[in-house]
């Protein structure tokens, strides 16, 4: 299967071992990776703050761009959810392109670690993706996967919403990390990294020791 | 928008995970929940579709059945006509059943400016009300407020000294107090849940009994409507009246349903007026996205599943309609551009809303919509958007080699409580070009 990445412009730019871990985890299970040069941005982050016509301007270079594959994957459930929105792309968030496409759970990995997952507000409720981030999770080897009280309240990330209500934001993120802590994990995953840049921010400066990693970078371990 | 004081977060999300759990408890008892949703959204975008066909329906058929209709485009000539109702009874107090569109148009205000004096039967409303406060919640108005504040609030007001903080003791003066006022009163105003076109007929739904007792006991009853509230049939009762209370209070039924059809000989007031009120709805009618935020049947489950409401309050709002729907209803009913549009960047767009809504408003849908009417881009956003058209330009961009691009975009406002990711030592294209290329 010829499958097309779309890393998002924030995986590209600022959380690259996240897309490189996808490419892995996808190659793995059996998949030829490309990445299309041409792609920049699929207009989320211009689309929900009301730039509107911006963001159409990004998503109308889509179809070009992602033309020719059996299917488009993406380490991201808000940027999957946008495109699905906007285009008529074939896209798939990855642990959805693993179950549901490719019909895989065990990938193979080992990852000795106490990890829990916090399922983003977009993969839960714009991509409806259930437990199958946990499916691909419970499979991989020595895992010791803890689950995060409160798991589906938001982390308070929001896009811009984190910067024009910073304090808003960071009162919901509070509430998140104090989840976090409770579980005594060494890692928090996610399938968004715009998630876990929020969340991660959070850990490092209250001097936690605790890591975030996406999802693909577990699957790919 | 800034988070609430500590006692204040946590009397909200001590009271919302509560009514939350028993929302969620009875929505799962019933097997066609989300077909009733679908139900509920079809007959009201059908009602909004016609509306000015049911609004007619109605009047003819209240004053077919002996009531009376006004017609009123804003607040002020709604109070107008409540107000000369009341004077011309010669009524120095009115009793009033707990009603958001009364509060819209500060009806008790312009009651004030008469002379008239509107007592709040509602137990919430009515805390509210002596607290000389407002509400912070569709359902709950007093959620902000503690019991022993509450006993406070009666021991001084009600001149009741000794008064204990015992939820029984308190709902026992309220009653004492209430009661007087319903007997004494010769007008009473209700706002309305519904209004059937077909039969002319009225509704409030409630859970105290009190609003029963304003409907049925004065001689004189004022109804204030929003036109958003007609249904077309009597039959869309049987989908609404399990939609509501299963939504808004986590009960299988309220306790009180009242409906009321024109007058009556001997049973009930006899006279009654109905004051359809427009007051921006039809402003909201216009845009064919925004209009959906008219289907709401202010059931509130919205507010008890929002972090940023969890956080902030109602007061925060600005409004009588707080949470999720008052940052989509309020900036479109008082105009865009206008004084709440920063209602709509009120959310982290987590959906929480749009998956409880009784009528499946797309609450994030329609804040994206409204965050664009009100003039989401800025000159950074701009920007951005250029560099990202085009893969020179957006590679430059990655490398710090736009300027603005770094600094532009609030990063004051992003480290004042989270750090910056450390940044890769190159981007995933770079890692691409080298391995693959």
């Amino acid at each position: 299967m010829r499958v097309a990445l779309l890393v998002t412009c924030l995986v590209d730019t600022l959380f690259p071992r996240a897309g490189i871990a996808t490419v892995r985890v996808l190659e793995r299970a059996g998949c030829e990776v490309d990445f299309p040069l041409d792609q920049t941005c699929c207009g989320q982050m211009h689309r929900n703050t009301g730039a509107a016509r911006e963001a159409e301007r990004l998503a109308a270079r889509l179809p070009a761009v992602f033309a020719g594959y059996d299917a488009i994957v993406t380490p991201s459930a808000s940027c999957a959810a946008t495109v699905r929105e906007t285009t008529d792309l074939g896209v798939f968030e990855l642990s959805e392109f693993l179950v549901d496409q490719l019909g895989v759970e065990d990938v193979g990995a080992t990852f000795p670690h106490r990890v829990t997952y916090h399922p983003t507000c977009h993969s839960l409720r714009a991509l409806r993706v259930g437990d199958k981030p946990l499916r691909l999770l419970r499979a991989v080897r020595d895992i010791d996967l803890v689950e995060l009280p409160d798991a589906q309240e938001c982390c308070g990330f929001g896009g811009t919403f984190a910067i024009k209500n910073a304090d808003v934001s960071l009162a919901m993120l509070d509430d998140k990390l104090r989840s976090v802590r409770a579980t005594g994990a060494q890692v928090c995953a996610a399938a968004d990294c715009s998630c876990l840049m929020h969340i991660g921010g959070g850990l490092r400066r209250a001097g936690d020791g605790v890591r975030t990693l996406h999802l693909a970078e577990i699957l790919a371990s | 928008m800034k988070p609430g004081e500590p006692q204040l977060r946590r009397n909200l999300h001590h009271a919302t995970r509560g009514i939350r759990a028993k929302r969620n408890a009875v929505v799962a008892e019933v097997p066609d929940w989300e077909e009733l949703r679908a139900a509920g959204e079809a007959i009201k975008r059908g009602a909004m579709r016609r509306l000015d066909v049911l609004l007619e329906e109605l009047e003819a058929a209240v004053q077919a059945a002996g009531g009376h209709v006004h017609w009123a485009r804003d607040a002020t000539e709604a109070n107008a006509v409540v107000g000369d109702l009341v004077t011309a009874h010669d009524a120095r107090e009115v009793v009033k059943v707990k009603s958001l569109t009364t509060d819209e148009i500060d009806l008790n205000q312009a009651l004030e400016q008469r002379g008239v004096t509107a007592i709040e039967t509602d137990l919430a409303e009515l805390i509210v009300q002596l607290s000389h406060d407002w509400s912070s919640h569709i359902l709950v108005p007093a959620i902000h407020r503690n019991r022993s504040e509450i006993r406070d609030l009666f021991a001084r007001e009600l001149g009741l000294e000794g008064l204990g903080d015992d939820p029984e003791e308190l709902t026992d003066a309220a009653r004492r107090h209430l009661r007087q006022a319903f007997l004494r009163a010769r007008v009473g105003i209700s706002g309305a849940n519904f209004g059937i076109a077909e039969t002319g007929t009225v509704g409030v739904v409630e859970s105290e009994g009190n609003g029963r007792m304003c409907t049925t006991l004065p001689p004189v009853l004022i109804t204030v409507m929003g036109i958003e509230k007609v249904l077309p049939s009597w039959r869309d009762l049987e989908v609404f009246l399990q939609l509501l209370p299963r939504s808004s209070t986590g009960e299988r039924m309220n306790p009180y349903t009242s409906l009321w059809t024109g007058v009556r000989t001997d049973d009930g007031p006899g006279e009654f007026h109905l004051v359809l009120l427009d007051n921006g709805r039809t402003r909201v009618l216009a845009d064919a996205v925004g209009r959906d935020a008219l289907h709401c049947i202010r059931c509130s489950a919205c507010l008890n599943v929002c972090p940023v409401y969890e956080r902030v309050g109602g007061h925060a709002y600005g409004s009588v309609y707080p949470g999720p729907i008052g940052a989509i209803l309020t900036p479109q009913l008082h105009g865009i551009p206008g004084d709440a549009d920063e209602l709509p960047w009120a959310s982290s767009l987590c959906g929480a809303c749009a998956d409880v809504c009784p009528v499946k408003i797309d609450i994030p849908r329609l804040l994206v919509h409204l965050r664009s009417r009100v003039g989401g881009s800025d000159p950074a956003l701009r920007l951005m958007g250029f560099a990202m058209e085009g893969r020179r330009r957006f590679e430059a961009a990655q490398l710090g080699r736009v300027p603005g691009m770094r600094t532009g975009i609030g990063l004051g406002a992003w480290t004042k409580g989270r750090d910056l990711p450390p940044p890769p030592r190159e981007t995933f294209r770079q890692w691409w070009r080298r391995t693959r290329g």
